[in-house]
């Protein structure tokens, strides 16, 4: 039929290639093996993925995903909060709503290039955005945006299990009360089961004394993060804008009304009646920022350059190793780990959009 | 409910403290590319230009001109292809029960968010073997077969809202699948047609990852272009920001003209599952 050429061009493309991805990934290809004629090529079995989160070596990628970690925290966060304010007070407004909505949404329309360059500017140390302040007297500011070496939130590599475990645990924990409060009886059982094992778990591996490497690895949250933080929620906050705007729009105001005739203050009614109707808009949007945030590249690549160590992120770790030092196998493993925590976030998302849109 | 008094002073103040703060970096971008090199100093960035200088704009034009050429003929042939195909992807999914149907649509959508680095090796192999790799005609087929998902999801949804009947009154009077595509589908496609193509012009312009690593320095598109050069150290930056302004320029001005479809693309990607 007619859409059969799509299909095929996606199965090969989408499916037919992560899953020669994921072989290339298991294979020692690379160096001299990527630009002879006829490889020699073996097998080694998940060693790529080892090397990469405890090899000596491959330092700078764990570094990496502490980067790419609390960048995605703090940009999904942040642009959120803004959105959800320049929703509010658009909603607002009296006069000029067409003229703020475009000014605010207007950096979707740009290139990261665009604007990585563009805030490269801004965030010199001795200018931009620093020297602000003395237009109006104060001191300049000193904070290194880009350049900054200091951490934060510095945390132990070898403890990274324990540090997931509790995460896990926390998040199932909410869950479980929240079926709990629900009365949803057997999701909550379910749950307490899976924080259970999880706490086991735990309690065995910190007893036990159990690492996952032998030394002391130290990573934390680069502050240099914070200049490509900034610019991209400067770009993609007017986007959960638009999203929470027509969120607004759609709460009727006779429902508003009513929360009035209950003696609702306007306060009141924001966070009763106007914030619980969004949470579903919230989902999408920390769905669509998050995955965006995880595969974040050109950006970085024109804010800071791609081989700008304290700024660095898996994506460009992986363009780097595949492109520059032609090891396809690593760069391969570094994708292949990109596209399990994209699909972590996106698979329960389209499960869940798609079952309840198709009825 | 709109706020009255001083709420409203407040919250209309508000707003253009936020959107002047918005606007900074259009400011900066403006003033520093009007500058000459020498009067470029971090301290008086914010100045205005003492003496209008459009040297950075006629060099910038100069060097990006052919990079331009590269992302126009990329945009607008990857947007026209990706659009017919999704429109009759989306045509077929909608209307017709496929085996296995209700699987398709979630496996076509997942391919629009997977991080193309999971794809990128064996891609950038299949562009050296069947030799498309370094051109354009190559970049035009990658953004094609990547922009199908969100093309055929778009198209997909706006055609569930055409009603049934439509479709049964056009098979009535003898239509087959492509008359129906011809007289019903076609004549009621137009602003899905522009709000598809605005989504996919946009996005193709300024993709960068595909870009820089599928082609060879003649192919590039503008986004490689400006990446090359503001990444250089030598460059005064009234040449960067000169070049940021051109290579914005074409995806600002369709926003601002089309906004409101712009938008509609924006949030259909979102919501609709």
């Amino acid at each position: 039929m007619i859409i059969l050429p799509s299909i095929a061009l996606l199965a090969i493309f989408v499916y037919g290639f992560i899953g020669q991805t994921l072989k290339v990934s298991l294979t020692d290809w690379g160096r001299e093996a990527a630009l002879a004629l006829h490889p020699e090529i073996s097998y080694v079995g998940l060693k790529n993925y080892h090397e990469l989160f405890t090899g000596f070596l491959n330092m700078r990628f764990r570094q990496d995903l502490a980067n790419m970690f609390f960048f995605t925290l703090a940009f999904v966060g942040l642009s959120l909060f803004v959105g959800l304010v320049l929703a509010t007070l658009i909603d607002q407004l009296v006069w000029g709503e067409t003229f703020f909505r475009t000014v605010f949404l207007y950096p979707m329309s740009l290139s990261l290039v665009v604007t990585g360059t563009v805030w490269r500017w801004l965030l010199q140390p001795r200018g931009g955005i620093n020297v602000l302040p003395t237009l109006v007297g104060l001191p300049a500011g000193e904070f290194l945006w880009l350049s900054s070496r200091e951490q934060s939130l510095v945390f132990d590599w070898s403890h990274i299990l324990y540090y997931i475990c509790i995460i896990v645990l926390v998040v199932m924990a909410f869950m479980a009360y929240g079926h709990h409060r629900r009365g949803e009886r057997q999701q909550f059982r379910t749950k307490a089961v899976i924080s259970a094992i999880l706490m086991g778990i735990l309690v065995i591996g910190v007893a036990g004394g159990i690492t996952l490497l032998d030394y002391p690895e130290e990573h934390g949250f680069n502050k240099a993060i914070w200049g490509v933080v900034m610019a991209a929620v400067w770009q993609m906050s007017g986007y959960t804008m638009a999203l929470y705007l027509a969120g607004l729009r759609t709460i009727s105001d006779e429902l508003r009304e009513a929360a009035r005739v209950d003696g609702a203050g306007k306060f009141q009614i924001y966070r009763y009646v106007d914030l619980p109707l969004l949470k579903p808009i919230t989902v999408s949007a920390v769905v669509i920022l998050g995955h965006i945030a995880l595969k974040i590249f050109d950006l970085i690549f024109a804010m800071a350059g791609p081989d700008h160590v304290p700024t660095s992120v898996p994506a460009i770790t992986m363009f780097l190793k595949t492109f520059r030092g032609n090891e396809l196998a690593v760069g391969s493993s570094i994708g292949i780990i990109l596209l399990i925590l994209v699909s972590l976030l996106i698979i329960p998302y389209l499960a869940n959009s798609f079952k309840t849109g198709e009825q | 409910m709109k706020p009255k008094g001083v709420t409203r002073v407040f919250v209309q103040t508000l707003a253009v403290l936020l959107a002047i703060a918005y606007l900074i970096p259009v400011y900066m971008t403006i003033v520093t590319s009007l500058k000459s090199p020498e009067e470029i100093n971090l301290m008086t960035a914010w100045r205005l230009p003492s003496k209008l200088n459009w040297a950075g704009y006629s060099v910038a034009f100069r060097q990006f001109a052919p990079y331009l050429k590269n992302s126009f003929i990329l945009a607008v042939c990857a947007t026209l292809l990706s659009a017919v195909m999704g429109s009759l992807n989306g045509y077929v999914l909608c209307k017709y029960k496929l085996p296995g149907g209700r699987a398709i649509m979630p496996l076509i959508v997942f391919g629009m968010f997977i991080p193309y680095q999971s794809i990128l090796v064996p891609l950038f192999q299949f562009m050296q073997k069947t030799k498309l790799y370094g051109g354009l005609p190559g970049l035009i087929l990658v953004h094609v077969v990547y922009g199908l998902p969100i093309t055929t999801l778009l198209f997909r949804s706006f055609y569930q809202e055409i009603p049934d009947e439509l479709f049964g009154a056009a098979g009535i009077d003898g239509a087959d699948f492509f008359g129906i595509f011809k007289y019903v589908i076609i004549p009621l496609s137009g602003p899905p047609f522009l709000v598809v193509c605005i989504w996919q012009f946009t996005q193709i312009w300024n993709e960068f990852l595909f870009a820089v690593t599928l082609t060879r320095p003649d192919a590039q598109p503008i986004t490689v272009a400006l990446a090359n050069l503001a990444g250089g150290q030598a460059v005064s930056w009234n040449l960067p920001m000169a070049g940021s302004i051109l290579a914005a320029l074409p995806t600002v001005l369709i926003y601002i003209l089309l906004g409101r479809y712009f938008v509609r693309g924006l949030l259909a990607g979102a919501l609709k599952g």
